[in-house]
């Protein structure tokens, strides 16, 4: 990391994010005892192992991935990787292997975007690298696990994923945490890059608990017909959650497509959105977002820019309120700068139509059967070009949150 | 045998119904006529049993069992189905799923992939319930999953509206298929109540009698052919110049 760098930092270390309650960084300590380096993470503890396969990460079976990658609090615990091509390691050790490095690290996400950015620069604690070489294609799925489990910690890491020219990465990021009332928070700076005819999914499933604060910060770079999948999923409560992720079409026929599936259980506070600037021609964006409340606060956002000769976008926001005092606040957002581009949005929110239910219930579904169904459906995104196992999981994920919204 | 004895419903407090009385008996279909606005529609919600439609007095008895307090699905599981006029959009439920849950009660061997094929919609099993349907798809979908629920009392909201001429004998075939027409009328237990605006649908379906609803009252149950004749020729006006002969109170509300 480079002065400019360090010193952008600290100019910016009491920055506010421009979006959501501004957390109050010095109620967390920096650093916690270093956690022993596991080759083999099927002898973690099961309890463990049980959080993080609540959020897809398997480690009884690694046949099952191309690599995983696992930090527990500041520490990477374990890497590894099952397929020639691919790389996963610590960042760290990135940093140290690869001299073209710095090329990736804070250009995808500014360094001084907030306090929060500025917080993982100053205390980095790691995170992981993730790379598929030139043509080289995942055939399995790659996981990684950031896991907090020491009350208090100010969790900061920094990841960076590269496809490089041809190349296919599936990757599955499980967040989770052992703390259940202690308060912690996990700031996490990802930056991708996916380079010409390259494509990369990512399925991030989001399991915290009521006292976690968690501050994402998501920077992609989509070069000439590359594809950028990403699928969001949070399940579980947590007090105070704020992400916009944002994605650059840099390269002509580039796409992206951001879904996210919010659930948001009493004493969840939630502002999330996907930011997509469609600066190269022909480049697209989807941008899906499916918001259930049962108590909780949801502010959903999406932003669409079109930069460049036959763009094309289209953000669809639905929210469902359940029950209780839950608020869902939609805010999409486009901005056309030139003729020739197409550019729309559809935005919803309401509760369960009761005459879906009624529809439903005239073929012979009980009242509860019928809610469930159309929350079910409400919630399950079609999602063109997931892998059948990630769709899978990510089923799993959203039919177990169903339980909680129902 | 369905019953429908003096039946008085309103909707938003306003009275639609005036003691309507109806039988219909088993493997007999009839046919409904009547102007827009009659009260044909509420008729069936009623006796399919949504809340909207407010039983203020009468009752509806199927097979012997008095129905009128009873939920949708309860009746649905008693074995009454209906196809809606207008049924809604159910965004994220695919049609698969809904066939499946209706099959799940019935478990009588028959598959989605083969009532999809008979419905000429095997293409559309895996969109949204209703999304982007055209109204002659619509329909055969509404008839489709009730062929997969087999219910014993099918009524059917103008099951021919928005159909083109090329899909209207597809749609008579789904509905024959559903009321059971090729089984002797002695061992066919199926009834069928059908709402018909343009009688389009009596080309393809028989159907034993007709009646004519006018402002929430039934008169003239006959021949359906007949019925459609006079009201094709004359009007519904002649029907309120019956009723009105026929009225206790001498008016139509």
């Amino acid at each position: 990391m480079s002065e400019s760098e360090k010193k952008k930092a600290q100019a910016a270390a009491n920055k506010p994010a421009v979006f959501g309650e501004d957390i109050d960084l010095n109620k967390y300590v920096g650093a916690a005892e270093l956690p022993p380096y596991q080759p083999d993470p099927s002898r973690l503890p099961a309890r463990v192992k049980e959080d993080m396969l609540q959020s897809g990460v398997i480690l009884d079976d690694s046949s099952q991935r191309s690599g995983t990658y696992i930090q527990m609090d500041n520490a990477p615990i374990h890497s590894s990787i099952r397929q020639e091509g691919i790389e996963v390691m610590p960042v760290s050790q990135a940093r140290e292997k690869f001299d073209w490095f710095a090329d990736y690290w804070w250009r995808a996400v500014a360094v001084d975007t907030d306090k929060y950015t500025a917080g993982v620069e100053i205390g980095q604690h790691d995170g992981y690298f993730i790379r598929a070489l030139p043509g080289h294609k995942t055939e399995l799925p790659v996981q990684a696990c950031l896991y907090l489990s020491k009350a208090r910690l100010a969790q900061k890491v920094h990841n960076i994923i590269i496809a490089e020219e041809g190349s296919e990465l599936h990757i599955i990021t499980g967040c989770t945490t052992a703390l259940h009332e202690d308060p912690g928070i996990h700031m996490g700076v990802s930056e991708f890059y996916i380079k010409k005819n390259a494509k990369v999914t990512f399925t991030m499933i989001h399991s915290w608990s009521p006292e976690i604060a968690v501050r994402p910060r998501t920077g992609v770079i989509i070069e000439d017909n590359g594809v950028f999948l990403s699928n969001y999923v949070l399940m579980k409560p947590v007090h105070s959650l704020q992400m916009n992720p944002s994605a650059k079409c840099v390269g002509e026929n580039a796409t992206v497509r951001f879904n996210s599936v919010l659930i948001a259980l009493p004493g969840s506070n939630l502002d999330v959105g996907s930011r997509v600037l469609l600066d190269a021609p022909k480049s697209r964006t989807e941008i899906v977002s499916r918001a259930i409340t049962t108590g909780g606060n949801i502010t959903a956002r999406g932003y669409i820019e079109g930069n460049a000769p036959e763009v094309k976008g289209h953000l669809e926001c639905r929210g469902l309120i359940m029950e209780g005092n839950g608020i869902i606040y939609a805010i999409p957002e486009l901005k056309g700068t030139l003729a020739g581009i197409d550019l729309s949005h559809e935005a919803a929110v309401g509760k369960i139509a009761e005459e879906e239910v009624e529809y439903l219930m005239a073929r012979g579904l009980t009242r509860q059967e019928a809610a469930a169904t159309i929350v079910r459906g409400f919630l399950h995104v079609d999602i063109a070009g997931l892998p059948p196992m990630l769709g899978e999981q990510l089923k799993h994920a959203i039919d177990t949150s169903e339980k909680d919204v129902m | 045998m369905l019953e429908i004895q003096n039946l008085s419903v309103t909707v938003e407090d306003r009275e639609i119904l005036h003691g309507v009385d109806l039988t219909v008996g088993d493997g007999e279909t009839h046919v409904l006529f009547g102007p827009n606005g009659a009260g044909k529609s509420t008729l069936l919600m009623t006796i399919m049993g949504f809340p909207k439609y407010r039983v203020t007095g009468g009752r509806i008895v199927l097979d012997g069992q008095d129905i009128t307090s009873l939920p949708v699905d309860e009746r649905a599981r008693l074995g009454i189905g209906m196809s809606f006029q207008r049924p809604p959009v159910v965004r994220g439920v695919k049609t698969r799923e809904m066939m499946e849950a209706c099959l799940k009660e019935k478990g009588d061997g028959e598959t989605v992939t083969n009532l999809a094929a008979k419905a000429d919609l095997s293409d559309f099993l895996d969109r949204d319930i209703n999304y982007g349907f055209s109204g002659g798809e619509i329909k055969r979908s509404e008839l489709m999953q009730l062929m997969a629920q087999r219910p014993h009392l099918v009524l059917l909201d103008e099951p021919e509206s928005g159909v083109d001429l090329v899909n209207i004998a597809l749609i008579g075939q789904l509905m024959n298929d559903l009321l059971q027409k090729d089984c002797p009328m002695r061992q066919r237990r199926c009834m069928g109540l059908i709402i018909t605006h343009t009688g389009h649908i009596l080309n393809y379906v028989n159907a034993r009698t007709g009646y004519v609803m006018i402002d929430g009252r039934i008169g003239c149950g006959a021949d359906p052919h007949e019925i459609l004749a006079t009201v094709k020729e004359k009007g519904y006006e002649e029907c309120v110049r019956c009723l009105l002969r026929n009225t206790p109170e001498g008016k139509v509300c």
